[in-house]
């Protein structure tokens, strides 16, 4: 018997499948689409060869000094040279394994906090989140215990930065989750004082907290008495973001059932239990996209220390401009510092993108 | 050297000054004899003022003088703790004891000296604010600048000298205004402004900045005074005297052609009345001072003559090749005169 024997389908037009096909369903499926991507092409063309230019192919990388950067692109020597001073300001050179040690007992003590499978990860995390910054000021500042007091004054660059930042972080957000819980209190003193706090942190700049801070507030002491002037900056960041998480926390309130108040209440769970338990760690989980766009921005308003005379990354690479010897660097120095500030708060943005797939239990489809 | 940018800053500080109190006489030296260093207000960046090297030592004049004083109290220069200040911190720094004096190119001017609470104790460095063009233009001299567009940076008192002086001479001019030096140089180097308006002492630094420096001139005509000077609290006049001396001893130094290399010998060996003096081995000048007897010794040893600083710092023997011009000593031509040591 024969059988019939389909004929194979043919493949579908060349113009329509691989790169080809790509390129025609989405760059040029239309004449305004056409339009713009030779449009973007054009600019890319623009932009680019000459960044190229300027940053790599007719860059500076090897010398010591100004005379080595002859071409006509960027001088990285400088970025080179004042590599340490831009990340470690004016600590002593001698004493730099004390930072380097305190970032590497971070990432080390942190570490275990990343792996799901660790038991009591709880307890570990508090005692760390207890220890850790203690022992940071100890090996930071020294002054006691065997090691030599380096003050605050000589502290700066990027640790500088990453000082402000993680203080303010972890200063700010249990300060602003107890204000969010205040704010939504039935208590009316505690509302009212939340409430007022609140507003006024978020109704000044963070640029006039600062300048008080260093400015008029030393005015108001008695002569002699100051404190440490990074302290005072300290405290200005810590209150002043407070604010913020807690109006983004008190959003994550809200939007929890009115019935998962009263299935806790029926549970018997007090208040802090009512909180602690069901309340919070919902209401947190949906606010880690807004509290984790707070700790960016935190990050990148430390460089408003620039105002009082701090020397953070941002100022300690202009302050290396005006070294005679290095005059003229500011556009290197600059898209170096913009480089690491990328860096950092990318970072931040991919591991909160983490955990939120991580914890997006509740209302996953 | 007019940095300040608000004015607001300086009327609140003068506010609240009617409300803190004024040092004691003596209470300054004490205070820092015991804290074992002297806490010295200085820029936070200022090419051939105050400026950091790749190790982190400061370096300029202004941080010169505060090691001159160290010398002269401690013996040691490096007895110093430096606290790097905006334009806005200042006075308050100053005024609330946070420092003990202030060298950070302020610009000595009446209402700061009188109504600030604040002393100035001499002139460092007599700025005056200039021009920098193209040497493309073909001008010899500011009056020949009609129609020019003039780059200035924003807020500070270079705005209304540049005002004042084109208006007395009849002159028309565009500004563009720019926040930072650097700006403002990248704007002179691309054509957008004719001349480049700031204090003589950055208009080198500026200068540095551009591709090619040796096609740019700093015209002749200064059109403001800016002595720049150290700064001390209204009320301690022994702490001033300090601060003071110890900066006409080193014009002194110059004058009498003691420099660091043969201070010591000098000391021993002077036949010259006035150089020994100075030095401290005819009488005992700086008791007066209630500093020890070598103290000019110390500074000069230490730090230098004001030649040596001028020279090291801004000078030929620096990157900025800023010529002595009216920072010259008095016999050479220049304002810098000391009254002697007797």
């Amino acid at each position: 018997m024969e059988v019939h024997q389909f004929r194979p389908s043919l493949p579908p037009p060349r113009m329509s499948v691989g790169v080809v096909g790509w390129l025609r369903s989405n760059l040029f499926s239309n004449w305004f689409n056409t339009l713009l991507t030779l449009l973007a092409i054009y600019l890319v063309w623009l932009i680019v060869p000459p960044l190229l230019k300027w940053a790599v192919f007719e860059a500076d990388w090897v010398g010591t000094t100004r005379a080595d950067c002859t071409g006509e692109g960027a001088c990285w020597v400088f970025i080179k040279e004042r590599f340490s001073q831009f990340m470690y300001g004016f600590y002593p050179a001698e004493l730099r394994w004390r930072v380097d040690l305190t970032v590497w007992l971070a990432v080390i003590g942190a570490a275990p906090l990343f792996v799901s499978a660790m038991p009591r990860k709880a307890l570990y995390g508090a005692a760390f989140l207890v220890i850790y910054p203690l022992l940071a000021f100890w090996l930071l500042h020294g002054g006691f215990l065997g090691l030599t007091e380096v003050e605050t004054s000589q502290w700066g660059g990027l640790m500088l930065t990453l000082v402000i930042a993680a203080v303010g972080i972890a200063g700010a957000l249990p300060l602003g989750i107890v204000l969010a819980l205040g704010r939504r209190s039935k208590m009316p003193a505690i509302r009212v004082i939340c409430v007022t706090f609140i507003e006024f942190w978020r109704g000044v700049p963070l640029i006039t907290v600062l300048f008080m801070s260093s400015v008029m507030l030393p005015l108001f002491l008695p002569e002699g008495l100051s404190f440490d002037k990074l302290l005072r900056a300290l405290i200005g960041v810590i209150l002043f973001q407070s604010a913020y998480i807690a109006e983004v926390v008190r959003g994550g309130l809200q939007a929890i059932p009115k019935g998962q108040y009263e299935a806790a209440a029926a549970m018997g769970l007090g208040y802090w239990r009512m909180m602690g338990l069901v309340i919070l760690p919902q209401a947190l989980k949906l606010v880690i996209p807004g509290i984790v766009n707070t700790f960016i921005a935190l990050f990148k308003d430390t460089s408003l220390v620039i105002i009082i005379g701090l020397f953070d990354l941002l100022n300690s690479i202009k302050q290396a401009t005006t070294d005679p010897a290095w005059l003229g660097m500011a556009t290197e120095g600059y898209v170096f510092a913009a480089l690491v500030f990328w860096i950092f708060c990318f970072g931040m943005s991919r591991y909160s993108m983490r955990l939120e797939r991580k914890l997006d239990t509740g209302h996953k489809r | 050297m007019k940095m300040v940018k608000s004015t607001l800053a300086v009327l609140t500080t003068a506010a609240v000054l009617g409300v803190s109190g004024f040092a004691q006489a003596g209470a300054t030296l004490d205070a820092v004899k015991k804290k074992g260093f002297v806490q010295c207000g200085i820029s936070d960046g200022l090419p051939g003022f105050s400026y950091a090297d790749a190790k982190g030592n400061y370096l300029g004049i202004d941080v010169d003088v505060c090691r001159a004083v160290a010398a002269a109290v401690f013996g040691d220069a490096s007895k110093v703790k430096y606290s790097p200040l905006t334009a806005k911190e200042r006075f308050t720094a100053l005024q609330s004891g946070e420092v003990d004096m202030l060298s950070r190119n302020t610009t000595w001017t009446s209402s700061r000296d009188a109504a600030m609470g604040l002393n100035f104790t001499g002139v460092t460095y007599y700025d005056g604010q200039g021009f920098l063009v193209n040497k493309k233009l073909g001008v010899s001299s500011a009056k020949e600048l009609d129609g020019a567009t003039v780059c200035i940076q924003a807020g500070t008192t270079t705005e209304l000298n540049l005002a004042d002086y084109f208006r007395a001479n009849g002159l028309k001019y565009t500004p563009i205004t720019y926040d930072t030096s650097d700006e403002s140089a990248k704007s002179l180097e691309s054509g957008r402004c004719d001349v480049l308006t700031s204090d003589q002492s950055q208009l080198y630094a500026q200068r540095i900045k551009l591709a090619a420096p040796d096609d740019y001139v700093v015209l002749p005509e200064v059109i403001s005074k800016e002595p720049l000077g150290p700064a001390v609290r209204q009320g301690d006049e022994e702490w001033f005297d300090i601060v003071r001396w110890s900066l006409l001893a080193q014009l002194n130094a110059e004058e009498l052609g003691i420099t660091s290399a043969n201070v010591e010998e000098m000391a021993k060996s002077t036949k010259n009345p006035d150089v020994a003096r100075l030095l401290g081995a005819e009488g005992d000048f700086g008791k007066d001072l209630k500093l020890p007897k070598d103290w000019a010794v110390k500074i000069i040893k230490q730090v230098g003559n004001y030649g040596e600083i001028f020279d090291r710092n801004v000078g030929a023997g620096s990157e900025l090749k800023i010529e002595r011009g009216l920072n010259a000593l008095w016999n050479k031509g220049g304002l810098q005169y000391a009254p002697p040591v007797r």
